[in-house]
């Protein structure tokens, strides 16, 4: 089976209302922007593709993840990554431990001291791990939000209105950063948002989905 | 594995224990009051037990007490709590309030119920601050204000300490009922505050608040130990005869206990009835002064004397607490005299060892009740996230139902069946009996903040590989402990607190401070009542002082926790 993030014949319903259907393919290092006005069941996607889905949602069809079908799979195995529109840094742990969370196991607490140490550099955060994220900059949590992410593998990277809370200038700096490094990773991207301008930064193929 | 196989049945392990001893102990309670008893040679049925217990001439007065004090009490709390709020929320003088909540609510029964006894008797405080220069009194005047035979001194010790409780539960309703705003509207309609408030926010907040006002309605009718400290003993209300003939070395009067207790639950369904029917009255009535549209006159002397109410409450509990203080460092001290000749340690040196023996029996009897009720809490909550169950709005009364059975009708039952089948009664008993009142406190004190929790911090350390347990252990236990700790320190209050389980249960062999400083009541010995007093609320203080002190130390470099 084909590398990517596969949607195949996905179909979410609540009660008999179907809310949304999807059968795509998402090739590594690309983008599918699922665009549409809030309430029409956007993030549902997300949630079922991260087997976070709420018990009052119906769905159908697999998810496949690098040719592996994960749709039967726990949340904590299925190796794809998300960003919300609030950055979610775990406000009882330091900057630091906020990425060694996501770290993948393994290695001695040196070498993954200097994981951490490097995820932060690369992102010019340099010397920030002992910092208690609430005195970060929205900026700041977004970088760091992201690098815990990236640091964690996953196979996948979804996006839920994730430039929501930023305002102009750094939403068009984090954003770029954010499909920079998705697409040197080789990420299949499957993006939620009602903002056209973060679809037409995206660059790759965009889903409307209105209210039927 | 195996705790994967034990989280989903630990919803029905809680119930059980919470509801188990209840429906025994009412199976405990039949059997005798219809004059069945082997361990007493007895076999029923019959109807000897009710006849004798209609035959006392105590009855018809010990019933009338039970109702009068458990419907004024509960009247007269709902209605302060209601008329403060309306009246005062989002001001200076509501914030005071606010702060002096938590200590006024882990404040025992018993110890405010002490503290009223020496501020009001006639030999109190308030009669020695005034005499003799106001009053003339160089002797206590012969008044009976304490133990007073209509049950007002008794009812005004229950309404000192539900009103910050109800207060508490009504805050925890209007954080979801918008009220801020419907007050707003209703005030740029011309309406005064109090009445808008009251025409657009209690409807909505009654509803929700109903449950723990029901609670207080059943908890004021069948109370013991404020009974036994402040309520008449000439006949005394039914829930005190009730225990009279339990204690009694003739097992044969346990028969008429039974059918007393059966006679308490039947009076504290009844009560509930009239209320509800109150409820429809009210809201008939309500819903034609709204309609009616008056704007409210008479919001400016209600709401005043509905503050000054609210702080006369507080201050009875306050300055009890300070009497009691006194008394426990008093000398010598005649009677006009506003403070003792002297102060000393030799109350503290004469009564403390006891006292520091009852705190130890009072502290792990707390310890493990509110433990096992936090780790269950827990569970069930955790439970509810992992598979997605759902209460329904009728399952949970379920967790008020054994806050709303009678304590005197069921703990008779519940002893008589461990004496039946030969279980030694004693401490675990009496833990598993405080694990009965202390499962619904911790869990309604720890449900909202642990389901307002944000499942995407779930989500998103679920997509960084944590697998659930991880999630609950690393993530979501430490973001709540402060909720956490407040909701351990509301069950170890609860179980301090306790006395009618510890004494039934415990056969009068498990000494914890609240049953001690009772058992002092009849004897009168203030100095020793106020080193239990004391002893037994600081045990209920401390944890509280500790809940706010430990997340302030564990998370002082956490900015994001400090407001959680």
């Amino acid at each position: 089976m084909a590398k990517g993030l596969t949607l195949d014949h996905v179909a979410i319903a609540k009660g008999t209302d179907v809310l949304l259907q999807v059968d795509h393919c998402i090739a590594p290092g690309e983008v599918l922007t699922v665009m549409g006005p809030s309430g029409v069941g956007k993030s549902t996607l997300l949630s079922f593709v991260t087997g976070t889905l709420a018990q009052d949602f119906r769905a159908t069809g697999r998810v496949l993840l690098d040719g592996e079908d994960i749709t039967g799979l726990p949340p904590h195995r299925r190796k794809v990554g998300i960003l919300f529109q609030d950055d979610l840094l775990f406000p009882h742990m330091s900057v630091g431990a906020n990425l060694a969370f996501g770290l993948t196991g393994g290695g001695s607490r040196a070498d993954r001291d200097s994981r951490v140490a490097a995820a932060l550099d690369e992102v010019g955060l340099g010397g920030f791990a002992g910092r208690d994220p609430a005195t970060l900059s929205g900026g700041q949590k977004a970088r760091v939000s992201l690098m815990r992410m990236l640091l964690s593998e996953p196979s996948a990277l979804l996006l839920d209105e994730p430039f929501s809370r930023l305002d102009a200038t750094l939403r068009a700096q984090v954003r770029d950063m954010v499909f920079a490094r998705a697409r040197a990773r080789g990420l299949p991207v499957l993006m939620v948002t009602h903002d056209a301008d973060d679809a037409a930064a995206a660059g790759g193929q965009v889903m409307q989905l209105g209210r039927g | 594995m195996s705790r994967r196989r034990l989280l989903p049945l630990l919803p029905l392990l809680t119930l059980l224990a919470m509801l188990g001893p209840v429906a025994a102990g009412l199976w405990g309670t039949v059997l005798p009051a219809f004059g069945h008893l082997p361990a007493a040679g007895l076999t029923g049925p019959s109807l000897a037990p009710f006849r004798e217990l209609f035959d006392w001439a105590g009855l018809p007065r010990a019933v009338f007490l039970s109702l009068s004090t458990g419907l004024l009490a509960t009247m007269l709390s709902l209605a302060i709590v209601t008329l403060v709020t309306a009246g005062w929320s989002g001001t200076r003088a509501f914030r005071v309030l606010e702060r002096l909540l938590s200590p006024l609510l882990s404040v025992p029964h018993a110890a405010a119920a002490f503290g009223l006894a020496f501020l009001i008797a006639p030999s109190g405080w308030l009669s020695r601050v005034v005499s003799p220069e106001l009053t003339g009194w160089e002797r206590p005047p012969d008044l009976l204000i304490v133990q007073d035979t209509w049950g007002l001194t008794m009812t005004a010790g229950l309404v000192a300490k539900e009103v910050p409780f109800l207060l508490l539960i009504m805050l925890a309703a209007l954080g979801q009922a918008d009220a801020r705003r419907s007050v707003a509207v209703a005030q740029a309609l011309g309406y005064g505050r109090l009445t808008g408030w009251l025409k657009t926010v209690f409807p909505v907040v009654y509803a929700q608040i109903r449950p723990p006002v029901y609670v207080v309605l059943a908890y004021s009718m069948s109370v013991v130990d404020v009974a036994v400290i402040l309520g008449p003993n000439t006949p005394p209300p039914l829930s005190v005869q009730i225990v009279k003939l339990m204690s009694d070395p003739d097992l044969a009067l346990r028969l008429e206990a039974a059918a007393a207790a059966l006679l308490q639950l039947a009076l504290v369904i009844g009560a509930l009835g009239l209320w509800r029917a109150g409820e429809i009255i009210v809201a008939g009535l309500g819903k034609r002064w709204i309609a009616a549209g008056g704007r409210g006159r008479l919001d400016t002397p209600v709401a005043g004397l509905a503050l000054l109410a609210g702080a006369g409450a507080a201050l009875a509990v306050l300055l009890g607490l300070v009497v009691l203080t006194i008394w426990s460092f008093a000398g010598f001290w005649g009677y006009p005299d506003s403070l003792p000749d002297s102060f000393t340690l030799t109350n503290w040196a004469r009564h403390g060892d006891g006292a520091v023996e009852a705190l130890g029996e009072t502290a792990l009897i707390a310890a493990v009740a509110a433990f096992v009720a936090l780790i269950l809490t827990i569970g069930c909550l955790e439970a509810e996230y992992r598979y997605g169950l759902k209460w329904s709005a009728r399952s949970v009364w379920l967790l008020y139902l054994p806050l709303l059975v009678p304590q005197t009708a069921f703990l008779p039952g519940l002893q008589t069946l461990l004496l039946g089948i030969g279980a030694d009664v004693g401490r675990i008993p009496v833990m598993a009996a405080h694990l009965v009142f202390v499962l619904p406190y911790v869990f309604l004190s720890l449900a909202d903040p642990f389901r307002a929790w944000d499942r995407r911090m779930g989500t998103i350390a679920a997509a960084l590989g944590a697998g659930p347990d991880r999630v609950l252990w690393q993530v979501r236990l430490p973001m709540l402990l402060r909720p956490i700790l407040t909701a351990l320190a509301v069950g170890l209050a609860v179980s301090v607190g306790q006395y009618l389980p510890t004494l039934l249960i415990g056969g009068g062999r498990v000494a914890t401070l609240t049953t001690e400083a009772v058992a002092l009541a009849s004897g009168g010995d203030r100095r020793a009542i106020a080193v239990y007093g004391l002893m037994q609320t600081g045990a209920a203080l401390v944890p509280f002082a500790l809940a706010l002190l430990v997340p302030a130390l564990v998370w002082r470099k956490r900015q994001g926790l400090r407001h959680g």
